[in-house]
């Protein structure tokens, strides 16, 4: 009786989730659907606190200490975070999720009756929770590192495709002949939890900074995945709808950002950006041509079109007030003043449409790829800040560049192009970038935002 | 062989289950614009944040004395709350920013 209302209950909770989710990829209906899923899983989460056990000690103290501290933690953290800092923020919410699915096979082995027989689908379910938890935990720790700086990409393991393939045969191997044994050794599966966590920093190690954001979203995935498989465990349909649900979302969104960047994923996780074409050395003896504040926002002031073009840049400087700043005095002028969003801008899909937002640029102004390239060849003045290999055309003429294939803004089309960068050293692909030397470019160096707050100063003057 | 066999047939209705939630959920997020990326991302991944529901059951099922379990559930629920809690609230938080310009 009480396990039909349970799985009733349940059912609402999917539907929620799945509904939620449907509502979250439509601008208008995106907040109600996040709120929807988020009374799915709190209705899910009352469920199987109340729902009457057949053994145990239910242990409620432990519980609610765990949800007490692990709300305040991530209520906090989604308050505190800047925006800038969101990509971080989800990588490490991320990991955690991949943590507990990791946990939990750990703790199934260690609950696993002696003389039971090991080889069965449950153990095999529970190896593979533990081993995609562990990846997703450890990876998603690398890719913050990455995303935050401190780990850079020139820390790459010697041979990392060698080791890799070596990692996943071991751990094979060890499961393997662990379910081969008659009793359950728990010492092999500390080893493959080891190796599991390992894998998961060699696996994202050697994947540059610029790729992260297809390498969290495939980390997101195998979180959903790890939930599913726990879910296949304790029967449970909750977990298991939840997680594929996310698994299937993860890997559409990395397929999207896979295909805006024009490789396929094997070449994202295999080829890396670690050794930039040979294309870079011949641009040694150029030299860029450096702008002035004054002759840029006299520039600017008479210009009918301008365009701007946000990346990684921006929001490292959190420019994008100040940016708002500049598009109202500008349009005040009487100055068309337009965003042009490369998909993979930023360090996210959708990373610069976020931070724009929350500096109260209205919708409309946010061109995609495909329209500003329709724009570029009747624009003014492009400023280009802090993006650096979306507008570099060796993605279209270098068949050596790393990043060949990738559609670009096309910015040079423009007839003067303004680059605000902090130094001339290359973006976070390592790719150096021809359109610096272009014949219609100038560099304005200097941190984004207060390049931007004197341009405005000049501007003023003027 | 057998084992492959048995792993199906036990798990038929889960598989069935498995398999629809696959097409459904390759369905329903197939058509996001950019501007939505994040959010979905950060959404799903609150979601994913279900596996609490398995350290719940597994606290549950536990003797009031295994503190090794208890340990290990409370860790499990900690970090999964602060990933559920966590993330429908940055989503939260960024979806409330597209509403406000949008008259």
């Amino acid at each position: 009786m009480e396990g039909t209302i349970t799985n009733f209950i349940y059912l609402i909770c999917i539907s929620l989730f799945i509904i939620g989710l449907k509502k979250l990829s439509s601008p208008d209906s995106a907040r109600t659907g996040n709120l929807l899923a988020a009374a799915g899983m709190i209705g899910a989460l009352i469920v199987t606190l109340i729902t009457p056990l057949p053994d145990g000690d239910n242990n409620y103290p432990w519980i609610a200490g765990g949800i007490l501290v692990g709300t305040i933690i991530g209520l906090v953290a989604a308050k505190k975070i800047k925006m800038t800092a969101m990509p971080e923020m989800v990588s490490i919410f991320n990991g955690l999720g991949g943590a507990c699915a990791m946990l939990l096979s750990i703790v199934e082995f260690y609950n696993h009756p002696s003389g039971e027989p090991l080889l069965s689908g449950q153990i095999i379910t529970t190896f593979f929770a533990l081993f995609v938890g562990s990846i997703s935990f450890t990876g998603s720790l690398v890719a913050y590192g990455k995303l935050d700086g401190f780990l850079r990409d020139s820390l790459v393991p010697p041979a990392p495709k060698v080791v890799n393939m070596l990692l996943l045969l071991i751990i094979l191997t060890v499961s393997v002949y662990t379910m081969l044994q008659p009793e359950l050794n728990f010492t092999y599966i500390m080893v493959v939890l080891i190796l599991s966590l390992i894998y998961g920093v060699t696996f994202v190690t050697p994947i540059g900074g610029g790729d992260m954001p297809v390498v969290i979203s495939l980390l997101n995935s195998f979180t959903g995945l790890g939930a599913a498989l726990a879910g296949l465990i304790y029967g449970n349909q909750v977990m298991l709808v939840g997680g594929v649900l996310v698994g299937a979302a993860g890997t559409i969104l990395t397929m999207l950002m896979c295909k805006a960047m024009n490789r396929s994923l094997l070449n994202v996780i295999v080829g890396g950006f670690t050794v930039s074409g040979g294309s870079t050395a011949e641009s040694g003896d150029q030299v860029a041509k450096v702008a002035t504040y004054a002759d840029t926002a006299i520039m600017l002031k008479y210009a009918q079109k301008v365009m701007v073009v946000p990346g990684y840049g921006m929001a490292v400087a959190q420019a994008q007030h100040t940016v708002h700043d500049l598009e109202k005095i500008l349009e005040a002028e009487g100055v068309s003043l337009k965003y042009a969003i490369h998909p993979v801008a930023g360090r996210m899909p959708g990373h610069m449409n976020v931070l724009l937002a929350e500096a109260d640029v209205p919708y409309p102004k946010l061109l995609d790829l495909d329209e500003a390239n329709r724009e570029f060849p009747s624009t003014d003045v492009v400023l280009v800040i802090g993006a650096n290999d979306v507008v570099n055309p060796a993605a279209k003429t270098d068949t050596a560049s790393p990043i060949y294939g990738m559609p670009i803004l096309d910015v040079e089309q423009a007839k003067n192009v303004i680059v605000l960068k902090r130094s001339m050293n290359p973006g976070y692909a390592g790719i150096q970038n021809q359109l610096f030397f272009g014949e219609r470019t100038r560099m304005l160096f200097g941190d984004a935002k207060s390049s931007i707050s004197k341009l405005i100063e000049e501007m003023n003057n003027v | 062989m057998d084992l492959f066999y048995q792993l199906i047939g036990d798990n038929l209705t889960m598989i069935y289950i498995l398999v629809f939630i696959i097409f459904l959920g390759t369905e329903v997020i197939s058509n996001v614009p950019t501007v939505l990326h994040t959010p979905l991302m950060s959404g799903a991944n609150a979601i994913s944040g279900v596996v609490i529901i398995g350290a719940v059951l597994l606290i549950r099922q536990a003797s009031s004395d295994d503190y090794t379990i208890l340990t290990l559930g409370f860790f499990g629920i900690m970090l999964a709350m602060i990933n559920v809690a966590g993330g429908f609230a940055v989503t939260n938080r960024m979806l409330e920013m597209f509403k406000k310009k949008k008259k």
